[in-house]
């Protein structure tokens, strides 16, 4: 699990670290990108595993839609019109859900891969594994993309120092649009890897989403690759919160974590000073 | 000009009485109880989102953890009541005593954050803080708690089973302190340097305020505030569990209410309660609660359209409107 | 005794020492100016002597009294006031406003800190601007509104960061003016300025920093000829 929230953090982390902005519609994204794979199952029948491109292309131009429908309006405005538009959208986005699809819990039956192995003394379902290896694919390939090419620097030189970059020549509205297409799509292929053994209803996000926050911050919000061990070690202290207290509280474990990190080093385990 | 500028203040004084006798006089006129309960509701959401006004608004900490005071005052004064016999009244003093306390003890550490540091930490605690209770059994754990119901209708039992009237001016009373509080402390020093902060904290400090110390006090007056409201609804509804008053989605809830009237403004609160509770109540009347979530969904539109267009919300709309029509 | 006595006062960030064991005094009423090229350690500097940041070793004292490490809103309210080099105005509130924070130093009452910030708006030349949002001045404006402020704590020891930085030519000699008039009412005053021309007409006493240490530290018509400030930053400046 920890692959899949680093993940969903590192989209988010790209967007803040880009121009500071939290998306808190990120859970939502994460939503869309399940019911899109749900879809493409039960109309198409996709497996989630092979719609996985589709989800991130599907959740790229989201993200793409939004950054121009939205948020371009609200970068220099004060930050609660950035907190509360992105809090609009996922209320919107969830409500949208609930009103088309309803508030059944939906699943994608006989998934291409199914059954469990034995991983040393452990039992890991045959979808986790793969998701998490997907995931961790598709993180490394998001780092890669970011330190060698071109645009992958371009990306930075704008997070780095936004009027610096666009006195070199970069389009930083292009690189916005794109951080938010790129950071979406993110979100998109860790949703489809959900679907393959989540449940799928409107408010699914929620939860994913407050971790997602959590794990960034602990990385250092902007730090991609600091998010990748931040979100392991949130789905460790998951696990094993949940296994040393009740279930209940294994979430309450992770915040204390995020509240103990915070405020022991306000940037995050990993930031730069 | 000058006839304006006298004439104005006694206009708006005017126009508060005329809003004021029309608030007191309407359960006279409106004697079914969805009207009633529509009225205590903007009331309660009216306060609720004028508390956090103070510590967000003014003070410019964006507090995402609004329903842990909340839920406070919900559950202090109804485990008292139940097992201890005391009157909701007394309870909601402690419920605000705990709900100040609570507030110190975890904004001293919190207020170091700044920014959207700050705000997911208030959503961290908002959530520790409802996992713990959902899984404290002795105060209910997730059951809840009903209040036990206590006839005839008292005051010092804070019940009215037959007339939503005492409730209604129990809320009204309560709104009114809100804003009575708020307007207080727009006129005082505290006012000036609960803005300064929101603007720029460390010019602030340089200035000699400080700091958190007046975040500490600015939140302890939305706690408080807060917490009240927390018992009224125990009392209204006489049923609380972890769902109900302490989640995430009231403290956002809470926010979304003050943002779309528009922060910082003293009637902004109360003119976003007047427009989101009726439109929200409206649409659960009127799809009887199928779980369509109509309402969020014009919500959520009309959160972004405010964030957009016009982050001042109602208030600055309505403004803008005004002067524009002293420009003709 | 000196007002102000900062004693081999250092500090790190990272690996980068920002100021290295700086020592040097400002006597009441006193007008001192602080050199250096940029990344000398300036701002660091103000922001040790203000509490904006805790220095890793030595001390900083006011009246002979310890302050090191106190907190920016105590210092302030043992008569240091400070400005800031990326100007902090209040945009959202009025001008008046902005000063009255000032002005709250001395009294709760509203009525008294509103009647001290008109005071001190005239005397700043922003008297007519009272009611106008802060969002809304120019840059020299913004700088006498952030003087302004400062004032309004009623200080004895006022820190300037950069006076006449970012300010169009034609605002130039009004803000000097000030300054100078400042100091002849008593004050005492540290101020950063990058005009060379400037900080050697007004200072009677020049602190030179280079990478985070003094290198010099006289009267203006000694520094401009001390070889160090002329190799470290001088060459180019002074000339040009």
């Amino acid at each position: 699990m920890g692959f899949l929230y680093a993940l969903i953090a590192a989209g988010l982390s790209l967007i803040f670290g880009l121009m500071e902005i939290v998306n808190f519609a990120h859970g939502e994204f994460l939503m869309v990108a399940m019911y899109l794979a749900f879809f493409a199952w039960a109309l198409a029948g996709l497996d989630p595993l092979v719609s996985l491109p589709l989800a991130a292309l599907g959740l790229g131009a989201l993200g793409w839609a939004v950054y121009h429908g939205i948020i371009r309006w609200i970068l220099d405005g004060p930050m609660l019109a950035q907190i509360f538009a992105t809090f609009g959208l996922a209320i919107l986005l969830r409500s949208a859900a609930q009103f088309l699809f309803g508030i059944d819990f939906r699943t994608v039956d006989e998934p291409l891969l199914a059954g469990r192995v034995a991983l040393g003394p452990l039992f890991v379902g045959v979808p986790q594994l793969a998701a998490s290896v997907t995931a961790l694919a598709a993180f490394v390939g998001l780092y890669l993309f970011l330190s060698r090419s071109e645009t992958g620097l371009a990306l930075q030189a704008t997070a780095q120092d936004r009027q610096a970059a666009a006195l070199m020549g970069i389009d930083t509205q292009r690189m916005f649009a794109l951080g938010w297409g790129i950071g979406s799509a993110c979100v998109g292929v860790a949703g489809g890897l959900l679907a393959m053994f989540f449940y799928i209803f409107p408010d699914v996000g929620a939860a994913f989403a407050l971790l997602a926050y959590v794990t960034v911050a602990l990385g250092g919000f902007g730090n991609v690759p600091a998010t990748l061990a931040a979100g392991v070690l949130v789905g460790l202290v998951e696990a094993f919160g949940g296994l040393l207290l009740t279930p209940a509280l294994k979430y309450s474990a992770v915040f204390a974590l995020y509240l103990g990190v915070v405020l022991w080093r306000p940037q995050g385990l990993f930031g730069r000073f | 000009m000058a006839p304006a500028g006298t004439l104005r203040p006694v206009l708006t004084r005017g126009l508060l009485l005329a809003g004021l006798l029309a608030a007191l006089a309407f359960p006279a006129v409106f004697t079914l109880p969805f009207p009633r309960h529509v009225m205590i509701m903007i009331f309660l959401y009216g306060a609720l989102a004028t508390a956090w006004n103070i510590i967000a608004g003014y003070c410019g900490q964006i507090s995402l953890g609004q329903a842990v005071f909340f839920g406070i005052g919900a559950y202090t004064s109804s485990l008292l009541f139940r097992d201890a016999g005391m009157t909701p009244w007394a309870g909601m003093i402690a419920g605000v005593a705990l709900a100040v306390g609570v507030s110190q003890v975890v904004g001293y550490p919190v207020f170091r954050l700044r920014g959207h540091y700050f705000a997911i930490a208030t959503i961290a605690v908002g959530e520790i803080v409802q996992a713990l209770v959902v899984d404290w059994d002795a105060i209910g754990g997730a059951r809840g708690v009903f209040v036990p119901i206590r006839r005839p209708d008292s005051l010092v039992n804070f019940q009215f089973h037959q007339s939503k009237a005492f409730y209604y001016y129990i809320a009204l009373g309560l709104l009114l302190l809100a804003l009575a509080v708020t307007r207080r402390i727009e006129r005082s020093r505290a006012g000036y340097y609960f803005r300064a902060i929101r603007e720029d904290q460390d010019a602030a400090a340089a200035l000699g305020v400080n700091v958190r110390r007046e975040k500490l006090r600015a939140l302890a007056v939305s706690a408080a505030l807060t917490a009240m409201g927390g018992t009224f609804y125990a009392q209204y509804i006489l049923f609380i569990d972890p769902e109900s008053v302490f989640p995430l989605s009231l403290s956002i809830l809470i926010c979304l209410v003050a943002v779309l009237g528009g922060v910082g403004t003293l009637w902004g609160p109360v003119l976003g309660a007047a427009v989101l509770v009726p439109l929200q109540e409206g649409t659960r009347v009127m799809l009887g609660g199928t779980g369509k979530a109509l309402d969020l969904l014009i919500y959520g539109a009309l959160i972004i359209a405010i964030s957009v267009f016009q982050p001042g919300g109602l208030m600055a709309l309505l403004a803008r409107a005004r002067t524009a029509g002293s420009a003709r | 005794m000196s007002l102000l006595s900062v004693a081999g006062v250092t500090k790190r960030f990272g690996g980068v020492v920002a100021n290295r064991e700086v020592s040097f005094d400002v006597a009441p009423g006193e007008l001192v100016g602080v050199i250096g090229p940029n990344g000398a350690g300036k701002s660091t500097l103000f922001d040790l002597v203000t509490g904006f940041q805790r220095p890793d070793a030595g001390r900083v004292s006011l009246d002979g009294r310890d302050v090191t490490g106190l907190r920016p809103d105590r210092i302030s309210h043992l008569g240091v006031a400070r400005t800031f080099q990326k100007l902090k105005p209040f945009a959202g509130m009025t001008v008046l406003e902005n000063v009255m924070v000032g002005a709250f130093h001395a009294t709760a009452d509203v009525a008294a800190a509103r009647a001290t910030a008109r005071e001190v708006l005239e005397a700043v030349g922003l008297g007519d601007r009272a009611e106008m949002h802060a969002r809304g001045l120019s840059t020299g404006q913004r700088k006498r509104l952030e003087l302004a402020r400062a004032l309004a704590t009623r200080p004895r020891l006022l820190l300037l960061d950069e006076v006449t930085g970012g300010v169009d030519q034609a605002s130039v000699p009004g803000l000097i003016r000030l300054v100078r008039d400042l100091h002849a009412t008593g004050l005492a005053l540290l101020v950063i300025e990058h005009n060379m021309r400037v900080i050697m007409e007004i200072s009677q006493r020049v602190v030179a920093l280079q990478l985070g240490q003094v290198i010099a530290d006289g009267p203006p018509a000694e520094i401009v000829r001390d070889r160090r400030v002329i190799d470290a930053y001088l060459g180019e400046t002074w000339k040009a």
